[in-house]
């Protein structure tokens, strides 16, 4: 069979018709070099897809090199579908995390549930059974009819993928900012449980074995949404709504349970998820990896539209389907298990011992390409970088103290700014105890999930404060991470390790790629300190809009295990009497603070500085202090500071208060938001053994029975008001937002 | 006593009933794919679990309504064996006329999922005899159709004849009269829309579900006891 | 091959919220004028001709496709062709 070399290839090259498909003359080139003649349309697209920057990484992986990617328990790195660490007996988590953030704003319900589908497609596509998903949101202020029609139908999306497929979505994060108002970020997190010997990789191995296709036919849908998803939005993006691909929960719960089943068979020998490129990426890589080459035929591929073409087909982002490589003679036992579960799968093509890509249709060779060259040969750019010309300027800002008179209107600003408010109205809308293993549900420092038949539980967080990245991207890395560890500490697991979803503006601008620098040397220092290797992760680049770039969210996904569910602490108040103390002492640092915001309108100054050393060892601390069950509950610090730390350990409870007792300038210990900092209760039995431990530990004061939070600084009592009503104005702030007229 | 856990196609709750019934209460469980109806001759209790068979389309439980083995489960029903429909499990009871009335969109539309108060106003099913008249309990709720809605001469009839089981303390979906479950006429039918399978375990902040499980379970070795 | 459309609707005095909060949104649109909603579903089938054709509709109806406890529905034939 000879190659067709359509018409069309001599005209590609002429009017640079490569150029719509978003590659560079430079790539065109090189691509003409690898085949040693001009690339027909559907090799063009081909190659376009698996050289954009959603698979190829080409801009990202001089940075994702320098992160720290192995340690004793990581079982597999990143590279697969999602990453794999040992729990111990025997069992494993696997996690990643994932961007939509371009379909999401086009087509905001479709967008986030075909994310959350492709997340949990990665995690059981590894074998494992998805068993928690957490979401990281950014939206603009909820002042616009656009942004909450947004932040509306998103949270909508998640949940009406989420709650039909039966996977728990146990927290996660929301935050609201300017720089988000055009470019939301959906960023939605699966976490999978697996035993060692069910690990599956995507491999396309053993010369003569059969490409299986499970799943709904192929349609139109998203094509080129990978390279989509690298480009600017533009401004009249909602015309590329036919690119968004539309979710079928009902089908993909059926292709879990189908998998669950094809795992334990031995006929079958790698699978992959067709996600961002389709077919074009899960076969091409299957067979990169397994080091084998492979043929397909389209005409067997099952069609939902009447004319597919190859390039359609091989670029379609159908969603829900599989794609496995299943030994030769034992079809059969597999399409078996599919079609228990009412699912058609085909055989589509074979493995092939000649390393090439080679794709049929209507009894023409429509591509055939060197295989590796997709994955490996895929251009690295190292881009140029320059220090954004703000930095200095922020680093030359004196610090200053805010000016406060009233230290209680104030907290009940700060708790009604919507990145403080409670997000019940979000997570309500979640089903977060399907599967029953919610222990921590949403609204704590981290969600923590207990592993049946054993005494052991996992914690989950993902966190991100992109204002302090945005200030400083180094400091403000590693404090995403930390934060991230001591999200997991304070709920008494140890930190195993990290996904990242790094979310950032146009790469090609010298200053963004300088803030993606150094926030990854941050983050990288950040894990190595505190022992959280990354495993997985994505890179959504471009997000900007109007010329505006979104701050730089690089967000850290991590998991944590307690080794008995014994250690579970809360991060709320438990008992009167209890004595409160901070942990950290707390300097005068408000640069990105929300105070500054609610003050001045923006963020500016220098970011919080955090000291790895000293994190980590109060990390190790808390830790052996919980699990001797010194601990009664722990909260970390975060926005709004102890002030809003304070009363939020007091809303899960309607009659505990806390009388507290603060020194040196009372808005920097109220409101400051010094990193490292813990807020912990002990009970009065344990404080000798605590104060052992934390010699240098303030101890501010009592958990009392009053249902009031009473602040003193330097005798005279600054702050009295009822934790209800605190709670009332915290609870109610989103709801009202979304409530009033823009 | 043996019950059979029905899987749907689309099905999320039934490895939690499994849990629930079977590893925490005691009960011999099983868990039954819809097309193996032969697997059903010797149970002694069916608990259709929640989810969203078929996806929930068209109307939530209406596709598995119809499905071959709802005969089956009738004829149990109608021998007076426990059968219990949770959350979409009653929905697929409504839909197959096992239940009277229907379960409606919630009243503001969203999904909702969180502890609830419930009443429970019958303690005479085999389902809450562990139960005291009137005790208020906490069961998660889950759903975005469990708003229960019927005609005026159904209601009528659900009261004469004691059928509501359980109520909301505060009703979460706008459901008539408070409903959260009711029964059948006879009693051994049970749908509800809050989660007792989700709350076994104090690990999870509730086991005010065990004795739902635990009730019919001694129920059923009393009447068995009789009979032998 | 028959076009057979079905429309279903809420029964009259069964709650509709959808319905309401589209009317909400519609009046804060400035479109006073709405009085009420009511948000139903509509089916198209193709089905083989055949003798009682309208009647086996009526019975598709009854059994899967409208919930008589809280669903109206109205079957409309495409002209025979």
């Amino acid at each position: 069979m000879q190659l067709t070399h359509n018409m069309d290839s001599e005209k590609i090259e002429q009017d640079r018709l490569y150029q719509d498909m978003g590659l560079s003359d430079e790539e065109f080139e090189k691509i003409k070099t690898i085949l040693g003649r001009r690339p027909n349309f559907t090799e063009t697209g081909i190659f376009s897809v698996m050289w954009s920057e959603h698979c190829s990484y080409k801009t990202s992986k001089p940075l994702l090199r320098k992160f720290p990617t192995e340690g004793p328990n990581v079982l597999q790195g990143p590279g697969e579908g999602a990453g794999v660490i040992d729990i111990g007996d025997e069992q494993a988590v696997v996690f990643k995390v994932e961007s939509h953030n371009h379909p999401s704003a086009v087509e905001p319900y479709q967008g986030a549930a075909t994310g959350v589908g492709g997340i949990i497609r990665d995690v059981f596509s590894m074998g494992a059974r998805p068993i928690a998903l957490m979401n990281s949101l950014r939206f603009g202020p909820l002042t616009t009819n656009r942004t909450k029609y947004l932040f509306s139908e998103v949270v909508a999306g998640i949940a009406g993928y989420g709650n039909c497929v039966g996977v728990p979505t146990v927290g996660g994060e929301v935050q609201f900012d300017d720089s988000y108002e055009d470019n939301p970020l959906v960023n939605a997190m699966c976490v999978g449980l697996i035993n060692h010997d069910e690990v599956q990789k995507g491999i396309a191995a053993g010369i003569g074995n059969t490409i299986l296709y499970a799943g709904p036919p192929t349609g139109r849908d998203g094509i080129h949404g990978a390279t989509f998803a690298s480009d600017d939005l533009a401004e009249d993006s909602n015309k590329d709504r036919p690119a968004v691909q539309v979710g079928d929960p009902f089908m993909e719960k059926l292709l879990i349970e189908a998998c669950m089943e094809v795992i334990h068979s031995d006929a079958l020998v790698g699978m992959q998820d067709m996600g961002a490129a389709g077919l074009t990426s899960s076969a091409s890589e299957m067979a990169s990896k397994a080091g084998t080459g492979l043929e397909m035929n389209l005409d067997l591929v099952p069609q939902r539209e009447q004319n597919m073409t190859a390039y359609e087909m091989m670029l379609s982002e159908s969603q829900e389907r599989m794609l496995l490589c299943v030994k030769a003679g034992r079809e059969q036992e597999i399409i078996a298990i599919f079609e228990k579960y009412g699912l058609k799968s085909v055989p589509v093509g074979k493995v092939i011992e000649e390393k090439v890509f080679r794709i049929k249709h209507h009894d023409e060779v429509v591509a055939d390409i060197p295989v590796d060259s997709l994955a490996d040969d895929a251009p690295v750019y190292h881009m140029p970088s320059k220090e954004a010309a703000y930095y200095q300027a922020f680093q030359q800002i004196d610090v200053q103290t805010p000016a406060v008179n009233h230290h209680g209107e104030t907290l009940k600003q700060l708790l009604q700014r919507p990145t403080i408010a409670s997000k019940e109205w979000v997570y309500d809308q979640y089903d977060s105890m399907v599967q029953t293993n919610t222990v921590v549900t949403p609204g704590s420092d981290a969600a923590v999930v207990r592993i049946k038949g054993t005494d052991k539980a996992l914690a989950i967080t993902t966190d991100c404060n992109s204002r302090y990245i945005y200030l400083d991207p180094e400091e403000g890395g590693k404090i995403a991470v930390a934060e991230a560890a001591r999200n997991i500490v304070c709920s008494g697991a140890k930190p195993l390790g990290l996904t990242d979803g790094l979310n950032f503006g146009n790469p090609t601008n010298p200053e963004i790629f300088w803030q993606m620098e150094k926030s990854v040397d941050g983050m990288s220092a950040a894990c190595k300190a505190l022992q959280t290797p990354v495993i997985s992760g994505n890179v959504s680049l471009y997000n900007q809009s109007k010329g505006k770039s979104i701050y730089p969210t690089p967000v850290v996904g991590m998991v944590g295990l307690h080794e008995s569910t014994a250690h579970i602490t809360p991060s709320f108040f438990q008992k009167t009497g209890d004595n409160i103390y901070l942990i950290g002492e707390t300097k005068n640092e408000f640069g990105g603070s929300e105070l500054q915001f609610i003050q001045d309108g923006k963020y500016e100054g220098k970011a919080p500085h955090l000291d790895l050393t000293i994190e980590a060892e109060r990390q190790e601390k808390m830790l052996s202090l919980i699990r001797q069950g010194k601990i009664q509950s722990a909260h970390d610090l975060a926005e709004g500071g102890l002030g809003v730390a304070l009363a939020e350990s007091l809303f899960s409870s309607e009659a505990l208060g806390a009388e507290v007792t603060l020194t040196g300038d009372a808005t920097v210990a109220l409101f400051s938001e010094t990193q490292s900092r813990f807020l912990v209760t002990v009970k009065p039995e344990h404080q000798a053994a605590f104060e052992d431990v934390f010699a240098d530990a303030a101890r501010l004061g009592q958990v009392t029975a009053d249902n009031q939070l009473t602040v003193t600084a330097n005798n005279e009592m600054i702050l009295q008001e009822d934790a209800a009503a605190l709670k009332a104005l915290w609870k109610g702030a989103i709801p009202c937002l979304l409530k009033s007229k823009a | 006593m043996k019950v059979a856990v029905i899987v749907f196609p689309g099905s999320n709750c039934d490895r939690d009933m499994y849990h629930a019934a079977g590893e925490v209460a005691g009960a011999e469980a099983s868990l039954v794919w819809y097309t193996d109806t032969h697997l059903l001759d010797d149970v002694d209790g069916i608990l259709i679990p929640g989810g969203f068979s078929y996806g929930d389309y068209l109307r939530s439980g209406s596709m598995a309504s119809t499905s071959d083995i709802m005969n089956k489960i009738r004829e149990h029903a109608e021998k007076g064996k426990p059968v219990l429909g949770i959350c979409n499990g009653f929905q697929i009871l409504t839909e197959a006329g096992l239940l009277p009335g229907a379960l409606m969109r919630n009243k503001n539309l969203s999904f909702m999922c969180h502890q609830e108060e419930l009443v429970v106003e019958d303690n005479e099913t085999v389902f809450t005899t562990l139960y005291d008249k009137n005790e208020v309990v906490r069961f998660p709720i889950a759903h975005g159709e469990g708003n229960y809605f019927c005609d005026e001469e159904t209601l009528q009839e659900l009261k004469d004849n004691n059928q509501i089981v359980f109520t909301y303390k505060n009703n979460p979906n706008g459901s008539v009269e408070d409903i959260a479950g009711i029964r059948n006429k006879a009693g051994n039918v049970l749908g509800m829309m809050p989660h007792p399978e989700r709350a076994v375990e104090a690990l999870l902040g509730s086991e005010d579900g065990l004795r739902l499980f635990q009730s019919m379970i001694a129920n059923w070795r009393s009447s068995n006891a009789v009979n032998a | 091959m028959r076009k057979v459309q079905v429309y279903i609707t809420l029964k009259q005095g069964v709650l509709d919220p959808q319905g309401k909060a589209i009317q909400t949104s519609l009046h804060s649109l400035d479109y006073p004028e709405v009085e009420d909603v009511r948000v139903g579903k509509y089916i198209e089938l193709q089905v083989e001709d055949g003798p009682g054709l309208e009647g086996r509709v009526t019975q598709m109806c009854e059994q899967l496709l409208a919930n008589p406890v809280i669903e109206d529905y109205r079957i409309e034939l495409e002209e025979a062709r």
